[in-house]
């Protein structure tokens, strides 16, 4: 009884120093944001940092309906600028990276291509993200049609709900080329195989990526910490090595 | 109400797909089915639960294995590379077989029901009249099984229209191949192009409603008779 009753107690204690939160990540985020969060949890021990990857458009609907994210970082700032007008945002919408776009491929060497080796007969699927609504695909039909490739290849192109499926298209084999974002491209598990080509940035406009804390998470301390620690050199170090240009860096 | 051309043509697309997989699964569904009623092998059981997997299975279970079995590393990729066919994966008859898979008992299971209702005794009536066993299923079972064929082909029909998961995860999203209505509707809803979405969720939400509305106004009827 007496070991219960501390138990409780100990339980209690903890639960009052102890805060979760949650975040809503673009997909291209994945394997920095894990990185991140796992340093970020051992400088803070006993707080819950939970993350939802998925695609920026989708979580920006969901928190206009009141999703459980407190903090969202998209892959197109648009998207928390569009939040922190509706009066949705507990912080101004800031930016944290620019994103940069790769053609990479699992069977073929992609380093020796560029986007004009797309007509290659031998290549009959080219996977990118969806134009419509995720900004890693706007950004590759930009870059497509700037070369003036688009129409040729149009027909063979594939649409990923998001960068990570439009990933795994090609991971799989289903598409021989697919148009990522650098930061998959440099995951080990990815970069093992094939190799990228690095998509001129001029060829499209900067993919400026942003984050918001959310109304919700407004009155958590760990989300503005979390907030914070986007700015420390750890984070920021983790974020270089996955191919990410921080703003106010000069290239 | 107003609906753009690629709206329609989704809607033509998802039509064209269960149309198929609808005339696919009748004449792959039978034997299962007749199989499934009659015999006493121990394997019923077996055959039985596969027959039901997809109405367990997350449909994310299943398109990860089609999209790896279709790939040109997996089984089926291999066969179909073989036999100098184009890969899977994206095109309008991958569907068709992703759709089959999932919407095998949906035909199966009420045709099943159909076929044991019938009972042994019409096909020894007909046996002993010196039917063929062909001649038996044609004349005497089919007959008596057709409201089972019915339900079984508008369900079939209306659960193929509503695929999205397996449809998203293997289909690549290519306008007029593989680009669904359920599709569509996502694509409207993550674009923000919430008008849009609501007309093309507005037709589906009619349509199934008019489908089963039929479906079950239509069976108290076969009872009867």
């Amino acid at each position: 009884m007496k070991l219960i009753f501390l138990a409780c107690l100990l339980l209690f204690a903890t639960m009052a120093h102890a805060e979760k939160i949650t975040i809503a990540a673009a997909a291209d985020l994945k394997f920095a944001m894990d990185e991140i969060v796992t340093g970020f949890k051992q400088s803070r021990p006993g707080n819950e940092v939970e993350v939802v990857y998925g695609s920026s458009g989708k979580f920006n609907t969901q928190i206009q309906q009141g999703a459980p994210y407190d903090l969202y970082f998209s892959a197109d700032i648009a998207y928390p600028l569009e939040l922190v007008k509706q009066g949705l945002a507990a912080s101004e919408a800031k930016p944290y990276a620019f994103g940069r776009i790769v053609l990479w491929s699992n069977s073929m060497d992609a380093t020796k291509m560029t986007l004009s080796s797309l007509t290659d007969p031998k290549i009959t699927r080219i996977a990118i993200a969806n134009p419509k609504h995720a900004p890693y695909g706007k950004r590759a039909e930009e870059a497509l049609l700037a070369c003036d490739q688009w129409d040729r290849v149009q027909s063979k192109l594939v649409f990923g709900e998001n960068i990570a499926h439009t990933a795994q298209f090609v991971q799989t084999g289903n598409a021989q080329v697919g148009i990522i974002a650098l930061s998959l491209a440099l995951n080990s598990e990815l970069a093992k195989k094939g190799g990228y080509y690095l998509i001129p940035e001029n060829l499209h406009k900067p993919l400026k990526q942003g984050f918001v804390i959310t109304k919700r998470g407004a009155d958590k301390l760990l989300a503005k910490q979390f907030a914070d620690y986007m700015g420390s050199k750890s984070a920021r170090r983790i974020m270089t090595k996955y191919g990410f240009v921080l703003p106010g860096e000069v290239k | 109400m107003q609906l753009n051309d690629s709206d329609i043509q989704a809607i033509w697309l998802t039509v064209r797909l269960a149309s198929v997989v609808t005339t696919i699964l009748l004449v792959v569904g039978t034997p299962i089915a007749w199989w499934l009623a009659r015999t006493r092998s121990r394997w019923k059981g077996p055959l039985g639960a596969t027959v039901a997997l997809p109405l367990v299975l997350p449909p994310s279970v299943l398109g990860f294995y089609l999209l790896l079995a279709m790939g040109p590393n997996g089984p089926v990729g291999k066969l179909t590379r073989a036999l100098g066919i184009e890969a899977l994966p994206f095109t309008f008859w991958g569907l068709v077989l992703a759709s089959v898979f999932y919407s095998l008992p949906f035909m199966v299971q009420p045709l099943q029901n159909a076929f044991e209702t019938i009972g042994d005794r019409p096909l020894e009536v007909a046996a002993t009249l010196r039917a063929s066993p062909l001649d038996t299923f044609f004349t005497v079972a089919l007959p008596m099984a057709l409201p089972g064929y019915f339900t079984a082909s508008i369900l079939t029909f209306a659960h193929t229209v509503g695929e999205f998961g397996v449809v998203l995860m293997i289909g690549g999203n290519i306008p007029g191949v593989t680009r669904v209505a359920s599709v569509q509707i996502y694509d409207h809803v993550e674009a923000l192009e919430y008008s849009q979405a609501h007309r093309l969720a507005a037709v589906m939400l009619i349509f199934s409603f008019l489908v089963l509305l039929i479906l079950y106004a239509w069976r108290p009827n076969s009872r009867k008779g």
